[in-house]
């Protein structure tokens, strides 16, 4: 029981509670470049998971193997691999795609994220448990971009997914395109998600406190 | 003149932080002291340059010759990351407050993406390897303006009443906002 708890708490807890760019405010910069539209994001996201979770996998297994000292520079290896596999598929299955995001697909080797992982999780726990974290930290990382990229687009271009979804008398509002629009929608976005933790601690503590008083009043 | 309008292409107009987001990671978490983010700014300028001489050596002497184009992203990693341990252990030799005021974040410089980021964009932009330097050094120089910027303005946001969920990372992601949008007013200069 305490078991399946521990991986299912590996699996939920990016999604929200840990989600890597809310909360641990990590991978920023293709976060806030390739969000231009809600398909980038999507699309950035699932080629970042496909690489985390290959990543853990392998590192996870191996773990053992690599002397302390040269961790580092092992993740690095194995993550610029699994790099690699991704942009050479996307510019051969996908060209526009891989267009789109430009220099962000080999870049996903040096985001945070992915290397965080590994020194954090998948280079002290067992496989199951590394990849069940990797999912969950790739879902978490799908939700904020899939968020970030529709409200930019659906301000800038009225549309999400290139679905029209405000009507034509809406203005685009142009700063949306422009990098200045993506620090502004995610601090915005981060400013209510911490808004939103403070005022459900707030409340976890009035709860302890008022069960508290009620005991305390029918002992007395 | 060309290597002029290069280096004020990556110095302002298309500054590596607030238009093409590279660095952003350092950007929010090393922008707390002015001293501390100048710093970092001028050790990865330091790192920026080498790397680029270095990349551009590996790509168009070893990879192209050879066609080994595919390894270009491990091979650059792999480069990138022995060089920023050259320079850590050479600041912990010639500096100590320096050392620990870098603390955790010179080895995230190897996972900083505006060093990796701009070997790829030398390479994918044609650049010779004069112009490359220049870039490297543009783009350093502006990545320290940036940070310098911003670590000016976080000290005075200190004394400043924000609201509590914002203070931290969501109150310099606006910040940075504003700073990008005055940017995008250097637009027109070239």
């Amino acid at each position: 029981m305490k078991k399946q708890w521990t991986l299912t708490q590996d699996f939920l807890k990016g999604f929200w509670e840990q989600n890597p760019i809310f909360v641990q405010v990590l991978g920023m910069c293709p976060t806030l470049a390739v969000t231009v539209s809600a398909i980038n994001g999507i699309a950035m996201a699932l080629a970042t998971t496909f690489v985390l979770v290959c990543a853990s996998l392998l590192i996870s297994m191996i773990r053992k193997l690599i002397p302390t000292q040269v961790r580092i520079a092992s993740f690095i290896v194995v993550i610029a691999t699994f790099v690699t596999i991704v942009d050479l598929v996307m510019q051969a299955r996908f060209p526009g795609l891989s267009k789109a995001l430009g220099p962000f697909v080999p870049l996903i080797v040096v985001n945070c994220l992915v290397l965080g992982r590994q020194e954090a999780f998948a280079s002290k726990n067992n496989p199951l448990r590394s990849v069940l974290d990797a999912l969950g930290m790739g879902i978490g990382f799908l939700m904020a971009l899939f968020v970030l990229g529709s409200i930019r687009e659906l301000l800038a271009s009225r549309t999400i997914l290139g679905y029209q979804v405000l009507p034509d008398a809406f203005t685009p509002w142009l700063v949306m395109i422009l990098p200045a629009g993506a620090f502004l929608t995610l601090g915005l976005l981060m400013g209510t998600a911490n808004w939103n933790a403070m005022r459900q601690k707030r409340n976890a503590e009035q709860a302890v406190l008022d069960r508290y008083r009620k005991t305390t009043a029918s002992s007395v | 003149m060309e290597l002029l309008l290069i280096f004020i292409s990556a110095a302002i107009v298309n500054n590596f932080v607030l238009a093409y987001f590279l660095g952003i990671c350092p950007f929010i978490g090393v922008s707390n002291k002015v001293s501390s983010a100048f710093s970092m700014g001028m050790a990865t300028t330091f790192v920026m340059t080498i790397a680029s001489i270095v990349t551009w050596i590996i790509y168009y002497l070893i990879l192209q010759p050879f066609h080994l184009e595919y390894l270009q992203t491990v091979s650059f990693i792999l480069v990138i990351a022995s060089l920023v341990q050259f320079v850590e252990m050479f600041i912990k030799k010639v500096s100590r407050p320096l050392y620990r005021a870098l603390g955790i974040f010179l080895p995230l410089i190897t996972t900083n993406c505006a060093i990796m980021g701009l070997a790829l964009f030398s390479i994918t932009r044609e650049y010779n390897f004069y112009q490359g330097i220049i870039f490297a050094v543009g783009a350093g120089v502006g990545f320290t303006l940036a940070i310098s910027l911003m670590a000016g303005i976080r000290e005075e946001l200190e004394l400043a009443e924000i609201p509590g969920p914002f203070r931290g990372a969501p109150i310099t992601l606006i910040v940075a906002g504003i700073m990008a949008l005055a940017f995008s007013g250097f637009a027109g200069m070239i």
